[in-house]
């Protein structure tokens, strides 16, 4: 499908998600307790068959902790983005998606260990880079005392 | 011989305990500090769990403080391999934000470089592919033609692996004058050297027993572990960027995606082999073509991004690699997020391997082709 075709459909198909036009990819933003079901919905759905979880990532914005998940189908050779917006940005939850996309499994315990954004029902959610006396580095409020990043 | 029976008997009766091995952090076959931490029954392989973050070095933290073309330099760092598609795929992203359009030479020059590094790192990982597995010889007649290119390399931009050649815009400097020359004259070389690659490893009969129908992965499985590049294709996920989202000259050249189902350690192996071959297809069709014209456009002296997300994904030599900019406007990039290829395939190890004798697990990291700071970044 093209971005236009995808957007129609998607709109059509998730009524409590909010489709957009980004500058490359049609991105879909949805809650935090819709995430789930949502993404079972974009793998299984034939038309979509979102198989293909490229990259998992979060960023930190002043107002929300937002997990951006860039998908894309082999069969069908359509990209989207995934986003979800956490309610609280200090102590940010969602579920994880590792059962619908396995590579997910590595790709949120390193989002966990950056960026402290806890993955409800993940396996085996423990740090992956860093000790646990580490803060969250990728946070903007995270404090460099070794004066690694900033000189 | 009864006898015989009887101890043959009683050895079932032996209880074995699942024990745990560490491999690595200091293990030569994990080309540098990954450690596996193995669950073994005797010989056999149950369950790999790997531990990363050894040389976890915060790059994407500090590309946060640093400006768009300082970015560019660290990403060399991360796939040492592959730093010339590192960089570009930076470059590309910048200007694809900026909607800048580079000269048709650039796009040029950054294709055969690609393809160069494609090369030399193929040609790395099968040398150190046939010293993992006791072939010492490989590992030498792999590093001397690699040097041929890491020559080229430095003739025309200075440095031998970390090229940091593409930059927003165009490359750093025009190539060097003998450049065509040098490369045609390697490429003539190098396609009798290929040959000999087969005779030495492909065809030897202990290396066919070691890598043949082991470390299966099903093409499912490597969709759903997001492994990409030779490893994702030899179990049939056609995953190359570069024929699903060209960039750069490869919409301009005719080239093959090599595929296959098979997806054992073997056909991974065979497929790397392949790929060189096309390689040198895509640099022959390009390197007496290459048009005149700048070897870049002018951009600002600050480089600064329009607010927004930009994604661009181009095609290492282990897969496929990504860089996500979250721009706020300023000189440097809000969030920076770079999804690396050895990542999401080092993960899926354990699939391939579990169930095998430890000594496949070598050969089957081998053909995974990891290379650790892509990794831990």
């Amino acid at each position: 499908m093209t971005n236009e075709e995808l957007q129609a459909y998607l709109t059509g198909k998730f009524s409590n998600a909010e489709v957009k036009t980004g500058k490359q990819y049609v991105e879909i933003v949805v809650k935090a307790e819709d995430l789930h079901e949502t993404a079972v919905q974009l793998k299984k759905t034939p038309e979509l068959s979102f198989d293909y979880l490229i990259c998992l990532t979060g960023v930190d914005y002043p107002e929300t902790m937002q997990i951006v998940y860039h998908i894309e189908s082999v069969e069908h050779r359509h990209v989207a983005v995934l986003k979800v917006n956490t309610a609280d940005r200090t102590d940010p939850k969602v579920d994880t998606v590792s059962d619908v996309w396995q590579t997910a499994k590595y790709h949120e315990r390193e989002v966990y260990d950056l960026l402290g954004v806890k993955f409800n029902n993940h396996p085996d959610l423990r740090r992956l880079f860093l000790d646990d006396s580490w803060g969250f580095p990728l946070r903007k409020d995270y404090k460099d005392e070794v004066r690694i990043v900033e000189r | 011989m009864s006898e015989f029976k009887e101890i043959i008997v009683s050895t079932d009766k032996i209880h074995t305990d699942e024990y745990l091995v560490n491999m690595g952090p200091q293990h030569p076959s994990t080309h540098g500090v990954l450690r596996l931490l193995v669950r073994l029954e005797g010989e056999i392989v149950h369950n790999i769990q790997p531990h990363v973050g050894y040389i976890h070095s915060g790059i994407e933290k500090m590309c946060e403080s640093i400006s768009y073309p300082q970015v560019i330099h660290l990403t060399d760092r991360m796939d040492y391999l592959s730093a010339h598609m590192n960089n570009e795929a930076v470059a590309l992203c910048i200007e694809n934000a900026l909607q800048v359009e580079v000269p048709d030479r650039v796009k040029y020059i950054r294709t055969i470089m690609d393809e160069l590094s494609r090369l030399a790192s193929h040609q790395l990982w099968w040398c150190v592919m046939g010293m993992d597995l006791g072939a010492l010889t490989t590992f030498f007649y792999g590093l001397r033609d690699r040097e041929h290119i890491l020559d080229i390399f430095e003739e025309t931009c200075g440095a031998r692996m970390t090229l940091n050649y593409s930059v927003p815009g165009g490359v750093m400097f025009d190539i060097h004058p003998n450049f065509q020359k040098r490369v045609k004259d390697f490429l003539k070389e190098f396609k009798k050297k290929l040959p000999e690659y087969d005779q030495l490893l492909t065809g030897n009969v202990i290396f066919q027993e070691r890598t043949n129908d082991i470390g299966y992965l099903s093409k499912e499985d490597a969709i759903a572990w997001g492994v990409t590049g030779p490893s994702g294709r030899g179990s049939g996920f056609s995953c190359d960027v570069r024929k699903h989202q060209p960039y750069s000259a490869y919409p301009l050249v005719k080239f093959e995606e090599k595929l296959d189902t098979k997806g054992d350690t073997f056909t991974r192996y065979r497929l790397r082999m392949e790929e060189m071959w096309e390689s040198i297809h895509i640099i022959e069709q390009l390197i007496d073509n290459i048009p005149e014209g700048d070897y870049a456009v002018k951009m600002k002296g600050v480089v600064k991004l329009p607010e927004g997300e930009f994604y661009q994904r181009v095609e290492t030599a282990r897969g496929e690699f990504g860089v996500f900019i979250v721009s706020d406007g300023k000189k440097n990039p809000y969030r920076i997020k770079f999804r690396s290829p050895g990542f999401s395939n080092l993960f899926a190890l354990n699939k391939m391997a579990a169930g095998h004798k430890i000594a496949d697990l070598v050969a089957i990291m081998s053909t995974l082709d990891l290379v650790i700071p892509d990794i831990d970044r």
